[in-house]
């Protein structure tokens, strides 16, 4: 539990950073809160030469409204993401979501940027920002680019971002208004990783379904957007049949390993009831 | 006497003495964090020392090459087997009667397995050269499950005992078998079942789990070469039982090896035996003459220092058609792993388990235990419980919620008509025990009544009618345990550790100005002995706990004693501080006497002095008295006023208690919701409630723990799955039941102060209230038994295996 010998380095600005991964390339990696990086330092299935801490980048921080965006810098906690006022109206789902996170200790110190940086399946906020239809912001040496959030991940600690390159911000466009939203999560204890879990954001027109988002977390390699079963619930009046198919194509997309969380068909099952549950609870909110 | 004079209610007030509700005096570093623990400790010129470990489960090791660690600037030494082979070291002998390899002597065992010990200047160096050292393994077939252990093409494990028939404890019929264990009358027990109205047989497990202190294991080793002794820092239970071992294996005499226990992190039984982590650190600075410091890492504690249970208890009861037991008979499959590594009183392999006729009279019973080898880490220690008492607890706890549902009577019913009736104590039971005192009904009665026991049965009546009906998806059980313990090892006709007697001792002195250092033979590792110790002595002398200083875990100034686990403090250590301040109130009587010119027969006790009988204005404080101890003794009396006891105790106790929890369970996800637990002790006198309450909490949320999740697994290459706190369950204040506590009183009788223990209580008793609430949930589907440990994902596949997902 002793991590390899490494070189820190602490730039002031996003370039300054960038050139610091382009000049060490895969032996350089950003470090932002830390409490996925290190833990893997420490049992040396990582082992970095060189750290850049982006804690002393000021641009990398806030949460703004941009037009019909919101977008959160990086190094956000995830502490500030439950406290902001503006997610709080605009994107409720992000602080359901936060609450949900590890414990009140690392919500202190983990960030946006590490958690969806990571592509570890386990974490909880790339399965929203799937679900969010957000998108990343890449600054690399030769500018920056965009991907979408459901475009990012490849495998699991395998995602679009290089070596070289920093996510700055993440990019949420505004679900509309009065829009019913719900994170379910099921864990064996606080500050445990997803078991399974499922978010939802859907707007509801009288009795039927106007729009609706589905994603999964923890039940692959990848989170997972749920197209089919988005598709499948769109228009519908969420009566039972409906759901029962929207629940089938959504674990029909799931992978998820076996461990001690469970054998992967259990996995598999509750991912489906993490969607029937947030699914009741995301239509009891929206405005009809 | 004027208004000013304290009442005698004041008086009794100012000791804080037995049953005060003291606060805890240890707390008050705890809680700045001025503890002092053995990782605190920098003696100067510290060196730090840790393992190169085996990533196989079974394997020989064929070569072991440190020339590239050695050449990192800061790495002091690399030792393997050969090295300790020169001073004899590369095995040591277990606890249990069997020996244990300090550092892997030509093949492994279990994955994490010592290999090799790398000494460097610091932790970080340590572990790069761990990195460095290249070991080269071959591979051998890996053996997991214990029922594979004796098949006749099972894998040869300990080559070492070949041809070794003969075991520790009796014969061996396989290579791959320990002992083979039997007590009770077998003819007697088999006539009960085949005269039987109804019996029952369920395998009940007990699964593999860790202690787990929140403070590893780990020790900080200095020699003098000067002066040729060695002083031995640790987080040890039983720290003159180290140094005897230390002094037997090193050879160096007793009198010049130092063993200092500093504050503990917690114990629950981790700390009780020797690790080659202690052999290493220790050889290393006999070597070097510098101090060698060895910590664990918490994924090392976890896969290697001392496992609990890994018990698999094949169950059967005779009974009468109206639930009336007639007989008992177990057979136990116990899993020891690579070595027999044990921590129980020598002559006992398999501890105390045949406390398993628990609370109930069964005239006649049998019991077995067969211990045998598997590539798994060694241990079988007693987390927080006396000797395979949790285990026992658990197996005739679990087996009479069978019967009673086999009889379809109450679980509750089932009990109030087999417990030991109170005229029956002292009791015999037939599997050799006697059972000191008890009055099950009465606290049986009480808890029932308390938790509204009958209402209950008839909710879940309803709830269950509701599920049928398709109108709730959630089901609710009852978990009904009362369990009796068997702990304050022991008698020496019994109970000794390597040929040393488990006896306890206490010694107390009385400074002139009437305040008391006291020291004893155990060790707190967060017990609270600062402060109860301190009690005792206050009611017993008079003199107030706050001017008593309790010191334990220097084997330099404590008497000799065999250390804390299986709740012996009280029973052993807490007789012997009893015994030895009544010495002390003794003397002090005689120098009353004669400060008041009376005879000693004259004066009467009264809580903090002696007065004159029929006159208690002429009376002498206990301040007074230790003043003239020193100052004025009577003529003939030595001075001073100080005493020693060793205490050895004519019997076990046997504390008890019934519990109840009351559970939630969702259907569909498999997740349960304690709603209520409640839980009943009787430990015979209660020395401090406050006290008792905080270790029945702590008890009671490592039960929920161990029941609901906690558990030490291998997959089939033998790779130890979850060894860290991402998957070992240590629950959280968030998932931690509320607790409700109650308690009777039944003093002991052979007890001086009658007081029976509870450190371990509620592990003991809770295990089986939480594995009979998820068990009781799912009976009305059909089920009879599902296995521990009741983790989401295994509630749920047993609903689904009884059809309730439709
Ligand atoms: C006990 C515990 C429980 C946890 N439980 C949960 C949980 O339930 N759900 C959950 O989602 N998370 C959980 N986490 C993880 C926690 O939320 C982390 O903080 C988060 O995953 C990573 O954020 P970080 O800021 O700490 O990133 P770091 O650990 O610093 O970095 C993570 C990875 O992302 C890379 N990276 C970081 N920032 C950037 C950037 N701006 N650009 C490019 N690459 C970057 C790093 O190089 C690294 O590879 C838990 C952590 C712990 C220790």
């Amino acid at each position: 539990m002793i991590p390899g010998e490494f070189t820190y380095h602490r730039p002031s600005s996003v370039a300054e950073a960038v050139a610091i991964l382009v000049s060490h390339g895969d032996e350089a990696r950003p470090l932002s809160g830390g409490h996925s990086l290190i833990p893997m330092m420490k049992l040396r299935m990582a082992a970095p030469e060189h750290l850049v801490d982006l804690a002393g980048i000021a641009d990398l921080k806030g949460i703004s409204e941009s037009g019909d965006n919101i977008v959160i810098g990086a190094m956000t906690t995830q502490n500030e993401l439950i406290n902001s006022a503006l997610l709080t109206e605009k994107l409720p789902i992000i602080r359901e979501t936060s609450l949900l996170i590890a414990d009140p200790q690392i919500r202190y110190v983990g960030t946006l940027g590490g958690n969806v940086a990571n592509g570890d399946p386990g974490n909880d906020m790339p399965a929203l920002m799937q679900c969010l239809n957000a998108s990343y912001v890449l600054a690399g040496p030769d500018g920056e680019r965009e991907v979408a959030a459901r475009e990012f991940y490849e495998a699991a600690y395998f995602t679009a971002l290089a070596p070289e390159e920093l996510l700055t911000a993440v990019k949420i466009p505004v679900p509309p208004a009065g829009h019913g939203f719900a994170y379910e999560k099921l864990k064996r204890k606080v500050g445990d990783y997803a078991t399974a879990a499922a978010a939802v954001v859907l707007t509801m027109n009288g009795s039927s379904v106007d729009f609706c988002s589905i994603a999964l977390t923890n039940v692959s390699d990848t989170p997972l957007y749920a197209g089919d079963a988005s598709a499948i619930l769109t228009g519908s009046t969420l009566d039972s049949d409906t759901i029962k198919r929207a629940v089938a194509a959504a674990e029909a997309i799931t992978d998820p390993a076996s461990d001690a969380r469970g054998p992967a068909e259990y996995r598999t099952k509750m991912a489906g009831i993490m969607l029937q549950r947030a699914l009741t609870r995301a239509a009891e909110r929206a405005n009809r | 006497m004027n208004d000013m004079t304290p009442t005698r209610e004041q008086r009794e007030a100012a000791l804080e003495g037995m049953g005060c509700k003291r606060k805890r005096v240890e707390d008050v570093r705890f809680t700045q964090g001025k503890g002092q623990y053995v990782d605190d400790l920098k003696l100067p010129g510290m060196v730090f020392g840790d393992f190169v470990r085996s990533p196989y489960a079974h394997a020989k090791v064929t070569k072991i090459d440190a020339t590239e660690a050695l050449k990192i600037p800061g790495v002091i030494a690399v030792l393997t087997a050969e090295d300790l082979k020169g001073v004899n070291l590369a095995w040591m002998p277990t606890l249990a009667g069997d020996v244990q390899m300090v550092l892997a002597d030509g093949k492994v065992l279990y994955q994490n397995q010592e290999v090799a010990f790398v000494v460097a200047e610091d932790r970080y160096i340590a572990d790069d050269a761990i990195q460095l050292v290249e070991v080269e393994y071959e591979e051998l077939p890996v053996l997991v499950d214990p029922f594979q252990s004796m098949a006749p093409d099972a894998p040869v494990l300990r080559p070492d005992l070949e041809g070794k028939t003969e075991g520790a404890h009796g014969p061996r019929k396989h290579h791959n078998h320990i002992f083979n264990w039997g007590v009770g009358d077998k003819d007697e027990t088999a006539k009960a079942f085949s005269e039987a109205d109804v019996t029952i047989k369920e395998l009940i497990s007990y699964h593999r789990t860790h202690p787990s202190p929140l403070e590893t294991c780990q020790c900080v080793a200095s020699m003098d070469k000067v002066k040729g002794e060695l002083t031995v820092y640790g987080t040890f239970q039983a720290p003159h039982v180290i140094r005897t071992v230390a002094s037997l294996l090193s050879t160096i005499p007793e009198h010049k090896i130092h063993v200092i226990a500093p504050d503990i992190g917690g114990g629950f039984g981790n700390k009780v035996g020797a690790y080659p982590g202690y052999i290493c650190a220790i050889v290393a600075s006999i070597v070097t003459g510098i101090p060698v410091k060895w910590v664990e890492d918490r994924m090392e504690n976890l896969s290697t220092t001392s496992f609990a249970r890994d018990y698999h208890m094949t169950t059967e009861i005779a009974a009468k058609n109206d639930g009336t037991v007639t007989g008992l008979k177990v057979h136990v499959l116990a899993d020891h792993g690579g070595f027999d590594a044990c921590a129980d009183p020598s002559k006992w392999p398999a501890g105390f388990f045949n406390i398993v006729t628990g609370s109930y009279d069964f005239p006649t019973a049998h019991l077995e235990v067969d211990g045998v080898y598997t590539n798994k880490a060694p241990g079988g220690v007693a987390y927080r419980c006396s000797f395979r008492v949790t285990e026992a607890a658990y197996c005739i706890e679990r087996a009479m919620d069978i019967l009673a549902q086999k009889l379809d009577m109450d679980p509750a019913d089932l009990r109030l008509k087999n417990f030991v009736k109170p005229e029956q104590f002292p009791y015999q039971s037939a599997l050799g025990w006697e059972y000191d005192s008890g009055d099950y009904h009465t606290a049986m009665h009480k808890a029932m009544d308390t938790i509204g026991y009958r209402e209950l049965r008839a909710e879940q009546k309803a709830k269950q009618e509701a599920f049928k009906r398709g109108e709730t998806r959630e089901i609710m059980g009852i978990g009904v345990s009362f369990f009796t313990e068997i702990v304050g090892a022991g008698p020496s006709k019994n109970c000794d550790i390597l040929g040393v007697a488990m006896f306890d001792s206490a010694e107390i002195r009385v400074h002139p100005t009437g305040s008391v250092i006291s020291r004893m033979g155990t060790k707190s590792q967060g017990q609270g002995h600062e402060t109860t110790w301190a009690q005792i002595i206050a009611t017993e002398i008079g003199i107030p706990a706050a001017d008593i200083m309790v010191e334990e875990g220097n084997t330099d100034t404590a008497p000799y004693g065999l250390g804390t686990y299986g709740s012996r403090s009280t029973p052993v250590a807490g007789a012997a501080i009893a015994l030895a301040a009544r010495k002390i109130r003794n003397k002090a009587q005689m120098i009353a006497a004669h400060m008041l010119e009376v005879s000693e027969y004259d004066l009467e006790w009264d809580i903090d002095g002696f007065q004159v009988k029929g006159n208690p204005q002429a009376r002498k404080s206990m301040k007074e008295i230790a003043w003239a101890a020193y100052h004025a003794p009577p003529p003939n009396m030595e001075p001073g006023l100080e005493a020693v006891s060793y205490y050895d105790p004519p019997n076990m106790t046997y504390p008890f208690g019934a519990y109840f929890c009351v559970m939630d369970i969702d259907v569909d996800t498999g997740v349960a919701k304690t709603r209520r637990f409640y839980a009943l002790d009787d430990c015979g006198t209660r020395i401090n409630p406050m006290i008792i309450e905080g270790q029945v909490h702590g008890g009671l949320t490592e039960a929920f723990a161990i029941a609901m999740g906690q558990e030490i697994t291998y997959d089939e290459m033998g790779n130890v799955m979850g060894a860290s706190f991402m998957d070992f369950f240590i629950p959280t204040a968030v998932e931690t039941p509320h607790w409700e506590t109650d308690h009777t009183v039944t003093p002991s009788p052979h007890h001086p102060i009658g007081a029976k223990g509870v450190g371990e209580s509620p592990n003991v008793g809770g295990v089986p209230a939480f594995s009979n609430a998820v068990n009781d949930a799912f009976q009305f589907m059909g089920s009879t038994h599902i296995q521990m440990p009741h983790d989401a994902w295994r509630i749920w596949q047993a609903a689904k295996d009884l059809g309730a997902h439709g």
